[in-house]
């Protein structure tokens, strides 16, 4: 087993238990032990844009920290960071770049945190779970495949953060591939479309719902017209947006047919046979259990 | 704005310097760099919703238009990054519009409020959302 820290962030733990669930049990098929520190706080969830700003740096540094801990006491291999919320994934990437690269933010950061008993070096990898997977190779991931995806056309939504801004993203801001090298590794047929990579109105979804509704209505229209019976997604947010809010387009749009919205790593668990518990498909809305029965895939 | 010979100048109010360079300050970014080719508001993903185009508030921040803060655009935009990977120029919008609205905030602003939430809607977001949301849009 090798043993990589894990980074949850808020949201893993209530709204998207599926991705955290699918993750964790598909991380250990694959021979990966995901350690979570035991007093991570909020990452702050959008990065610090304004070139004075330093307070909203500490919180991502904070859980550094914590992963240096790890490191520290021999509880993990290696210092990466695995992450799964594409908003986490940026902020603490992010906010490590700026450490690492600006020195007067490094110092006046290193300033404040006087109280940490460890004082970060800027050592911690933050990574993405798909970028891990990548890592271990894409057969390595194929050979753990007991129910091969056959037929299933699945279509990958990156939305925003996975990928920009530039020098940040996991893979090509313009033709990205590592969803759908999974989803080919998985045995599913993998979807281009137009929007794969189009902003699903991210935080607007509290007061701004209506936008947020036409956004939806426009990618997963566009995700269906190429083929797709459902999308993937690597972000909770995305996922709200997507699925949930689909209440909300057929609000606005009376004849939108619905179509499901799955995490990638719920996808991994259905092939690789590991049950019900990890693949968790009773969380997600629309609930996407029938069309995977009708295609003999749900257990 | 005028022609000088073959060269076009672009002339800023002196009244309007300040405003421009606590914009450049705050972002980080050179708005001169910009010759709107309007990449940017082709690709925004929340154009519908806006009343100035990404472009014409980069050209605001050129002239140094304080009205760029009155305008709609700075809130609505989601900060997805899509104009930065299109500026031909180099320029990060996402940035530029982040210090405009920071220039708002700072003066104890908040464009949103959790009390217009029904308990129901609190319930039902993902934290995710709330907490992106309030960072972004209150002070």
């Amino acid at each position: 087993m090798t043993r990589l820290a894990y980074y949850p962030g808020c949201t893993l733990k209530t709204n998207a238990r599926n991705f955290e669930a699918s993750t964790l049990a598909t991380a250990e098929a694959l021979g990966m032990e995901l350690v979570e520190p035991g007093r991570w706080n909020c990452c702050g969830t959008v990065h610090a844009l304004a070139k004075d700003d330093v307070m909203h740096h500490l919180a991502p540094v904070r859980n550094l920290i914590r992963v240096e801990e790890l490191s520290n006491s021999g509880a993990i291999d290696g210092k990466q960071v695995v992450t799964l919320c594409a908003m986490c994934y940026n902020t603490l990437k992010r906010s490590n770049q700026v450490f690492n690269q600006d020195s007067d933010k490094r110092k006046k950061i290193r300033d404040i945190m006087t109280k940490e008993d460890v004082q970060y070096s800027g050592g911690v990898e933050v990574i993405h779970y798909l970028e891990a997977l990548r890592g271990l190779g894409w057969e390595k991931v194929a050979a753990h495949v007991k129910k091969p995806l056959k037929g299933l056309k699945v279509a990958p939504y990156y939305g925003c953060l996975l990928l920009r801004p530039r020098g940040t993203g996991i893979d090509d801001a313009d033709h990205p591939t590592i969803m759908e090298d999974l989803l080919k590794a998985l045995g599913a047929e993998p979807i281009g479309f137009a929007y794969s990579q189009k902003c699903c109105g991210s935080y607007h979804t509290v007061q701004m719902k209506e936008a947020v509704a036409d956004l939806s209505h426009r990618i997963l229209k566009q995700a269906e017209a190429a083929g797709a019976d459902v999308l993937a997604t690597a972000c909770p947010l995305c996922e709200y947006n997507l699925g949930p809010r689909q209440d909300q387009v057929k609000k606005q749009y009376p004849g939108f047919d619905s179509i499901p919205v799955v995490y990638f790593t719920q996808l991994m668990a259905l092939a690789f046979g590991l049950g019900s518990e990890a693949t968790a498909f009773e969380a997600n809305r629309p609930d996407p259990r029938p069309l995977l029965k009708e295609r003999g895939l749900q257990e | 704005m005028s022609f000088n010979g073959s060269k076009l100048v672009l002339r800023v109010r002196p009244e309007n310097r300040s405003f421009k360079e606590r914009v450049m300050e705050l972002s980080g970014e050179n708005v001169d760099l910009c010759f709107q080719c309007g990449a940017c508001s082709s690709g925004c993903p929340m154009t519908q919703e806006m009343d100035y185009l990404p472009s014409k508030v980069i050209r605001m921040a050129q002239l140094g238009l304080e009205e760029a803060l009155e305008s709609k655009t700075i809130w609505v935009c989601t900060t997805c990054f899509n104009c930065e990977v299109r500026c031909p120029r180099g320029i990060d919008i996402a940035n530029v519009m982040e210090a405009l609205r920071q220039m708002v905030l700072r003066k104890k602003y908040n464009r949103v409020s959790l009390d217009d939430l029904s308990p129901e809607e609190l319930r039902e977001l993902p934290q995710v959302a709330i907490v992106s949301n309030q960072r972004k849009l209150t002070a």
